[in-house]
């Protein structure tokens, strides 16, 4: 119960510090920090990203999510794979896909060439991988539960009672 | 020139909460802590269901007493949350807000003459709304020491011959206090033994948060004195479609429908056909907005303790009464300071009646953000009082 209160918290703002997250939940400092402590022990919390907008930095950054078909020998798995793609740096996801294709890379390149490139020489020449499919991200509406584009004013009105 | 003014209507006092927000409002970068409804938008799913119904062109009156749909769902939902059975079909009726069940309940009820219990800190509405009705309002004084509920002896000793309704303000607004279930037996007693009838405010009971809320209409003997008061606004942060509920014995509810009939119709029909949507569908969203609620009630609590500001520890709605006695200023003396010296609006205890001189209502429904800054500034503004 505790466990899942201080996912569900620190998921929207991984910032919250131990104290807080005691006052907030109605817990101690100390139970805080050591659920904390074995959650991290166990890989349930894996670590605590920053949600950037990248759009508004002067870095180019280029998101591609790849479609990736592939075929198996017998006796082997989707792992071997999918290991051989999430090994590279630039490869920020990847899934195991029901439905038309089977895994679904997430990969960040500074350019569209740099994406291409490591699509044609890298991916494409796996073998079992049959086809690739590239869709570049154009625009990001929403991440991660957050809408980028605007910021919540407060228009409530004034009205008594 | 005749008055063209009715001398009732006159005589009745403006809300004290406006004159603030009024003053807050011309102030640039004041931050308010005033508002009394949720911050958070209606939840998507129930919205888009109004809009659907608008597509469809659902644009037509309702009957009366409102979509049948939606008077089954609110019937299971009771059954569901309070365990209390209500026959949509004669002792349920959608109204515009809880804030109209109130009115029509007290017209339905009173004669001129007749006396209304109306427990003070409260709503704002409650007197008004009985002296409209030609009766004759008796304020209960609630005290801190009890936590601002409501006891057998306060509730017995305002009792006269005259005496016919009660109105439970449960979870209160402005205080936060709630009623348990021991402190609702207690007073049921006085009110079977003087044959009152109650109008309870339930407009709050989704959020509660020690146990469950309980309604006076569990007790034994109160459903068939009682009317029940709900609504959308607070529990599904619906406030702008204007919708609630009532629930009462059919021989009170049919003339509060009359009332209902003749000056409203109906209540809106896109609000009445998201608020279906809201009760199928909605337990998620209002449990997560009461867990929300929650954090930040006991952030406050924690912040008031290590400032040493007094407060009761409120388990309901989403407002917060400390008490600033202490510094030897009217609640209205401190709120105006407070925000000319510091720039947050809060409203002060006595615009919910006397009773709630000394005490200040903070309203939680805002960002743990927004509270942080706020609380940071009431900190700064009692450190300088105190040092005077």
């Amino acid at each position: 119960m505790l466990r899942e209160e201080i996912l569900t918290t620190i998921e929207k703002n991984s910032r919250v510090d131990v104290h807080e997250l005691a006052v907030r939940l109605g817990s101690t400092d100390e139970m805080i920090a050591a659920e904390m402590a074995r959650m991290e022990e166990e890989g349930v919390i894996c670590g605590y990203h920053t949600m950037i907008d990248w759009e508004k930095t002067t870095l180019d950054k280029v998101t591609a999510l790849i479609e990736v078909r592939v075929t198996l020998q017998r006796g082997q798995g989707f792992d071997g794979l999918a290991e051989r793609i999430y090994m590279y740096p630039e490869v920020k996801s990847v899934y195991l896909i029901s439905g038309g294709y089977d895994l679904l890379v997430t990969l960040e390149g500074r350019s569209i060439k740099e994406v291409s490139t490591f699509v044609s020489d890298k991916l494409s020449t796996m073998e079992n991988v049959l086809s690739t499919a590239t869709h570049f991200i154009l625009k990001k509406y929403k991440d991660h539960g957050t809408i980028m584009a605007k910021k919540p004013e407060d228009e409530r009105q004034m009205i008594t009672p | 020139m005749r008055n063209p003014l009715c001398e009732r209507v006159v005589n009745i006092k403006p809300s004290g909460i406006r004159k603030f927000f009024d003053i807050a409002s011309e102030m640039k970068d004041a931050i308010s802590l005033g508002v009394g409804e949720p911050d958070f938008d209606t939840p998507w799913h129930i919205r888009d269901e109004g809009i659907y119904s608008l597509e469809q062109g659902r644009t037509f009156y309702t009957s009366n007493a409102g979509l049948k749909d939606l008077k089954i769902e609110i019937a299971k939902y009771l059954k569901r949350r309070i365990g209390v059975e209500y026959d949509y079909n004669h002792e349920i009726m959608v109204t515009v807000g809880g804030s109209e069940g109130i009115d029509i309940a007290l017209r339905a009820m009173i004669d001129p003459g007749d006396e209304v219990l109306i427990p003070q800190p409260s709503y704002v509405s409650y007197e008004p709304c009985a002296i409209l009705t030609g009766a004759k309002p008796v304020i209960i004084e609630l005290k801190a020491e009890n936590e601002f509920r409501l006891t057998a002896q306060e509730l017995r000793d305002a009792c006269t011959e005259k005496t016919k309704v009660l109105v439970l303000p449960f979870p209160n607004n402005p205080t936060g206090a709630i009623m348990e279930r021991a402190d609702l037996e207690a007073i049921a007693e006085v009110i079977e033994e003087k044959d009152l009838y109650v109008i309870s405010d339930e407009i709050y009971s989704e959020l509660s948060y020690k146990g469950d809320h309980v309604s006076i209409t569990q007790l034994p003997g109160m459903r068939e004195r009682t009317v029940l008061i709900n609504g959308f606004s607070k529990a599904y942060a619906m406030t702008g479609w204007r919708l609630g509920y009532a629930c009462a014995p059919e021989i009170i509810l049919k003339q509060m429908l009359k009332i209902h009939q003749f000056a409203i119709m109906c209540a809106p029909t896109t609000s009445q056909y998201a608020a279906v949507e809201a009760l199928k569908n909605g337990d998620e969203d209002v449990a997560r907005m009461r867990e929300a609620y929650n954090q930040r009630r006991r952030f406050l609590m924690d912040a008031f303790k290590n400032m040493g500001l007094e407060c009761f520890e409120p388990y309901g709605a989403f407002y917060v009464f400390p008490c600033i006695k202490e510094f030897g200023m009217t609640s209205e003396e401190f709120a105006m300071a407070f925000l000319e010296e510091e720039k947050v609006a809060v409203v002060p205890g006595t615009a919910f009646g006397d009773s709630g001189e000394g005490f200040l209502r903070i309203s939680y429904a805002y960002s743990i953000e927004n509270l942080k800054i706020a609380i940071g500034r009431l900190e700064k503004f009692i450190t300088k009082l105190r040092n005077k």
